[in-house]
């Protein structure tokens, strides 16, 4: 199902403003979920490669997503359209955490906040292991990838060291 | 060299740098714009950086912050346009390159095979913020709950969020 430039557009501008605590897992439940534009595995195909890419990841993936649809126009909309929106509202936040961030409430609600956005990517992760059904050797490389990255090797290293074995694995996956 | 000249520069170089991310660039940002530049102190990039995060967006907007901080809305455009353009670019490229490549045989295997760490990265971020968020037994509760949620059901995480910050308000 291919969307309009229009939805698309607009499905960006929601992401943007949604996307608490990073921006992937709210892409992940409008584009797969929701609105079914892509697969669980077409998602997670077009998040593999914006991960290896320099920039942010959001902004490669909505590239990726662009393009696939509506080409070089789809890429400047679904670009534009998830930055567009969160940009203006952070000046306004800007200015009222200036006025108002060191007051107790505000600090509680955050703290609630962040708290939950905590969650919300780890079922996130949960959630996408358990539809894309990985055989043992793709699920090693996962945990190796999680691993690598809670013992804080930097990241260019994690994706570069684990990228071969992630092929051998997917090349001998679909071998079989 | 023009302050907004230098801005731009400073971000775009950090653009091809950032795989993974704001997080992934973080310190090299921090080098940058601190020690290099002296732009800002230590207390102030550090409560920009944290700002950005609360703030729904691509946390990348933590350079728009800080452009914004450095040099008003002038130094917005120049951070954001010289953190975005060249990763866009190149993302431009790849796109369209796998797109039209989508049906070749030795493609497959990279694209699945990078599935994994994509999925094991965002799990390693989950357990970070879990570990940053988690400050008492209210809010690992609000973790789990809102784990269980978004991973159970199908309904929009907007709910625990505006949940999370509820029970923020009323108990911590």
């Amino acid at each position: 199902m291919t969307p309009s430039l229009g939805a698309l557009g607009l499905a960006y501008l929601r992401i943007g403003l949604t996307g608490f605590g990073g921006v992937n897992a709210w892409a992940r439940q409008l584009l797969v979920e929701e609105k079914g534009w892509l697969t669980e595995q077409e998602y997670a195909e077009t998040l593999g490669i914006a991960q290896v890419l320099p920039g942010p990841n959001a902004l490669n993936c909505a590239i990726g997503v662009g393009v696939r649809f509506h080409g070089a126009a789809g890429a400047m909309v679904c670009g534009v359209a998830l930055f567009g929106g969160p940009m203006a509202l952070l000046m306004g936040i800007a200015a009222l955490y200036d006025a108002y961030g060191e007051l107790p409430l505000v600090r509680a609600v955050l703290t609630g906040i962040a708290a939950a956005a905590a969650g919300m990517v780890l079922g996130t992760a949960a959630k996408m292991t358990g539809k894309l059904r990985p055989s043992l050797p793709l699920l090693l490389v996962g945990l190796g990838a999680l691993g690598m990255a809670l013992a804080r090797v930097p990241l260019p290293a994690v994706v570069l060291g684990l990228a071969p074995f992630g092929l051998l694995a997917a090349w001998w996956g679909m071998r079989r | 060299m023009s302050l907004l000249l230098q801005i731009l520069l400073a971000f775009g170089t950090l653009s091809l740098l950032a795989i993974g991310g704001a997080n992934a660039v973080l310190p090299e940002m921090h080098r940058l714009l601190v020690e290099v530049h002296g732009w800002m102190d230590d207390a102030t990039f550090s409560q920009l950086f944290a700002l950005a995060q609360a703030a729904p967006g691509p946390n990348i907007l933590a350079a728009s912050v800080m452009g914004w901080h450095i040099a008003g809305p002038a130094g917005l455009a120049a951070a954001t346009i010289g953190m975005l353009l060249p990763a866009a670019l190149l993302a431009w490229a790849v796109a369209g390159l796998t797109h039209r490549l989508s049906g070749a045989a030795w493609l497959k295997p990279a694209q699945f095979g990078l599935v994994p760490v994509a999925v094991g990265l965002i799990a390693a971020s989950g357990v970070i913020m879990a570990g940053a968020a988690g400050t008492g037994w209210l809010s690992w509760a609000i973790i789990g709950v809102s784990t269980l949620f978004v991973w159970r059901t199908s309904l929009s995480p907007l709910w625990v969020l505006a949940g999370g910050g509820a029970l923020g308000l009323l108990l911590l």
